[in-house]
């Protein structure tokens, strides 16, 4: 059987990466490991609180010789956009989770709204990658 | 801390755009929301994006009343303020450029909203109920 067990997102900063994910999305540290044989590699997972088995590669964009600057450069340029990625989280409670995350100091491109699939939000990560927030109804997976 | 790049902050000019479009909003709020210069954050916008921050908002307000055309029985009128625009004019000239024909035959080339809505059956079956008439109260009406 195969199963997802890590997905990545390239972020600006790790450790302003680390600090949104834990402190304003409330998600854990799974896994935190720099490797100095691998030029100070740092492995960085998150996964929210309850859902140990699937997590979130907070990934540094690499120099060179791992991407040549010109690369980084445009991998950079595309995630200040906004166009590296989005991320689908889920939740039972929508209006709840949405609370609870401004409240942190989570700021939503989207508020709540309802759509025929359920109740949807959105928000940002500081580099940029796109979050949606949804509460799927429950008729409708 | 790496710098944030330049474009970081062009995203939110974008997200703003985006989330309140409905509101009067204008390219100078999102050169504010870039904290640049207005001029400097046309051009530097479209550089990042492929196209002018008036054009984005435009197109994304003309987006949003395109859908209500088709999913609402609202007025050409009420749509047009409900995107953040305030000249009926210049919203049914713009929406024509965009999509080939005026908001009111743009809607007429869909099903009727009504046909779309998800009402839900209990509210179908307690609306639809025909009002009880006896046979008397016909007497009453003819008389």
């Amino acid at each position: 059987m195969i199963r997802i067990g890590t997905a990545q997102v390239w972020v600006h900063d790790q450790d302003e990466a680390l600090d949104f994910y834990t402190k304003k999305l409330g998600f854990e540290v799974r896994s935190d490991v720099t490797v100095p044989e691998l030029g100070n590699f740092r492995w960085l997972t998150v996964s929210p609180p309850g859902q140990d088995d699937v997590a979130i590669t907070l990934m540094a964009i690499p120099g060179p010789p791992v991407m040549d600057e010109a690369t980084a450069a445009q991998v950079r340029e595309l995630m200040a956009k906004g166009f590296a990625g989005t991320v689908f989280l889920t939740t039972d409670d929508a209006k709840a989770s949405f609370e609870e995350l401004r409240g942190r100091g989570v700021e939503f491109t989207e508020e709540p709204e309802e759509r025929p699939y359920g109740i949807d939000s959105g928000f940002r990560d500081p580099s940029g990658n796109s979050f949606r927030l949804t509460q799927v109804r429950s008729d409708f997976s | 801390m790496a710098s944030v790049p330049p474009a970081r902050h062009l995203l939110r000019a974008k997200d703003l755009a985006d989330a309140r479009y409905a509101e009067p909003l204008t390219v100078a709020d999102l050169a504010r929301a870039a904290g640049l210069s207005k001029a400097h954050f046309s051009r530097e916008f479209r550089r990042a994006f492929g196209e002018s921050p008036h054009a984005y908002l435009l197109t994304r307000r003309l987006e949003r009343a395109a859908a209500m055309l088709r999913t609402t029985d609202r007025s050409v009128a009420d749509i047009c303020i409900a995107v953040g625009l305030d000249s009926i004019g210049s919203f049914t000239a713009s929406f024509r450029r965009m999509f080939g024909r005026t908001p009111t035959a743009y809607r007429a080339a869909f099903p009727p909203a009504a046909d779309r809505a998800l009402i839900p059956a209990c509210v179908l079956r307690a609306y639809g109920r025909p009002q009880h008439r006896t046979f008397r109260e016909d007497a009453v009406l003819a008389s």
